[in-house]
């Protein structure tokens, strides 16, 4: 196997570890940290895959994954959980040995899911696919085991990278126009949930979603 | 069977015995000067040894025959382990004797004995300690066999010497499932050998106690076989981790030419792997005994998803 191939297969390894690890942290910040090394990883591979398939194109989404994803949400992240004062929380997490076993399942679930494809593809990238499926079910699982809204927020955005990656791996990147969108998209959803924190507490007092769930009319 | 390969054999299984207490005294010593104080002699392990073997042994009033024979199992178990382990040369005629999944299955069956010892005595503190040993071991074996699987899936075989012969006969490359695997490895050996994540060996703290709590009746000769066990289990590890992870510079089968070599590279990294364990120690801190499942299930998900990486990416 080529070089570039052998560091794509391990860009996308640290990827779902990165996953698995987001599942297991405990505090907010270390969690903001993680979504941004998962961004550094993500750039690293659009780069490894623009210089091997000579797409120029994918050098252009590679900087602007780095600069979005690594430096201006992460700093959302952390301005807003500095605002809420939640720096230092420290969700209790029930039994992640579980969530650890269910999160297995889901991979042996992805890569069973993404091998007929993997098996027709002919590019470098073509097992990847597998490990980007992982990820994006692995955020969902995330989100579900949350109850944090913060929490939530960083799974729908780890979710959105795991997307990114399997775009990179399965069609070497979207149109430009797409990827543009998708970046401006997900720029503009963080000051909304921004807001929404904001309106969350005031409402219930706490951060909980699961206050949510007393939204109904009666 | 060659006469070369016999000799050899019972070269390696003698030499582990004898060198695995100077391991010790070596871990020991980097981890005194890490932390600033002065180190014992590298011997002083064979010291003790030396020490515990001349008392005379005291047993509690209503220990039965389990706890006088345990020690001579467990150190039988350990040895068993330690002189299939390929260490200097793959040419190892005992080595058929079992492969990675008996090898695991030696390990249980020491685990077994010596939580038995602890329960026979009927202290608080042995049935406690058998009982967090059950705990840390029931998790971290699994972990261990998918380790090895993982290493049986990439050499199609479950011995030893051939595991060992296939990884050092591989050409070089970026291999994710076997980086997965040797931080699942390393993860099994703090577990197992009550390292300082899981368990601190040098103190006597009543509520964190594992290993300490397992042996407290014991003493003399039967405290120095347990201690020598352990011992041996640790090189074994070690010598487990060097063969399956770094093997380069091993002796393949007939070439005893390599010998020299592999000597040289095998206690150069012995030398190196014991004070990284030190450095590992020095800066992590002890953690809860109830954190421990998450620690060891970690390593599981890790040798897991190694053995899932090897799946997809050899496809």
């Amino acid at each position: 196997m080529s070089l570039s191939g052998q560091l794509i297969n391990v860009l996308a390894a640290i990827l779902l570890l990165i996953a698995f690890a987001m599942l297991s942290q405990r505090r907010i910040l270390s969690l903001i940290e993680l979504y941004a090394w998962q961004g550094v990883v993500l750039s690293a591979s659009t780069f490894v895959v623009a210089y091997s398939t000579g797409q120029g194109d994918l050098y252009f989404s590679g900087v602007l994954t780095a600069l979005l994803k690594v430096i201006v949400l992460p700093w959302i992240l952390y301005r807003l959980i500095h605002r809420l004062n939640v720096r230092w929380d420290v969700e209790t997490l029930i039994n992640i040995p579980t969530i650890m076993l269910i999160g297995i399942a889901l991979v042996i679930f992805a890569f069973n899911l993404a091998q007929p494809i993997s098996a027709m593809a002919g590019a470098v990238t073509r097992s990847t696919l597998g490990i980007a499926t992982a990820c994006v079910l692995l955020a969902f699982l995330m989100m579900i085991t949350r109850r944090k809204a913060v929490s939530v927020v960083i799974g729908f955005l780890a979710m959105e990278n795991g997307l990114l990656f399997a775009a990179t791996s399965a069609t070497y990147g979207m149109p430009m126009v797409v990827e543009l969108g998708i970046a401006l998209d997900v720029l503009v959803g963080t000051f909304i949930f921004g807001i929404f924190f904001f309106h969350i507490r005031e409402t219930f007092d706490s951060l909980d979603v699961r206050h949510m769930e007393k939204l109904k009319e009666d | 069977m060659t006469a070369a390969g016999a000799l050899y054999q019972l070269v390696q299984s003698l030499l582990v015995v004898a060198a695995a207490p100077l391991l010790v005294g070596w871990v020991n010593a980097c981890r005194a000067w890490l932390q600033n104080r002065s180190a014992p002699s590298l011997l002083q392990p064979y010291r003790m040894l030396r020490k515990l073997f001349h008392k005379d042994a005291a047993l509690a009033e209503n220990t039965s025959w389990v706890f006088r024979f345990a020690p001579y199992v467990i150190f039988g178990c350990m040895w068993l382990a330690a002189a299939i382990v390929p260490v200097l040369a793959t040419d190892l005629p005992f080595a058929t004797a079992a492969d990675v999944i008996a090898l695991v299955g030696i390990f249980a069956v020491a685990r077994v004995f010596i939580s038995l010892a602890a329960m026979d005595v009927g202290t608080a503190f042995g049935t406690l300690g058998a009982r967090r040993e059950m705990l840390i071991g029931a998790l971290a074996e699994p972990a261990l066999l998918i380790v090895f699987f993982n290493l049986s899936l990439i050499s199609q075989s479950t011995s030893l010497t051939t595991i060992v012969e296939t990884l050092a006969r591989r050409e070089f490359g970026l291999y994710p499932s076997l980086a997965f695997a040797a931080v699942a490895f390393l993860m099994v050996l703090l577990a197992e050998n009550a390292r300082i994540p899981v368990d601190n060996p040098a103190t006597h703290l009543e509520l964190t106690m594992v290993h300490e709590a397992l042996i407290l009746e014991y003493s003399a000769r039967h405290l120095a076989l347990i201690e020598w066990a352990s011992a041996i289990k640790l090189f074994a590890y070690f010598a487990i981790g060097i063969a399956f992870f770094l093997p380069w510079g091993i002796a393949e089968a007939g070439d005893w030419g390599a010998l020299p070599l592999a000597i040289v590279a095998v206690v150069a990294k012995l030398v190196v792997a014991g004070a990284g364990l030190a450095l590992l120690e020095a800066v992590s801190a002890k953690m809860r005994i109830f954190r421990v499942p998450e620690f060891v299930a970690t390593a599981f998900m890790l040798a897991t998803l190694g053995l899932l990486l090897q799946y997809v990416f050899e496809v």
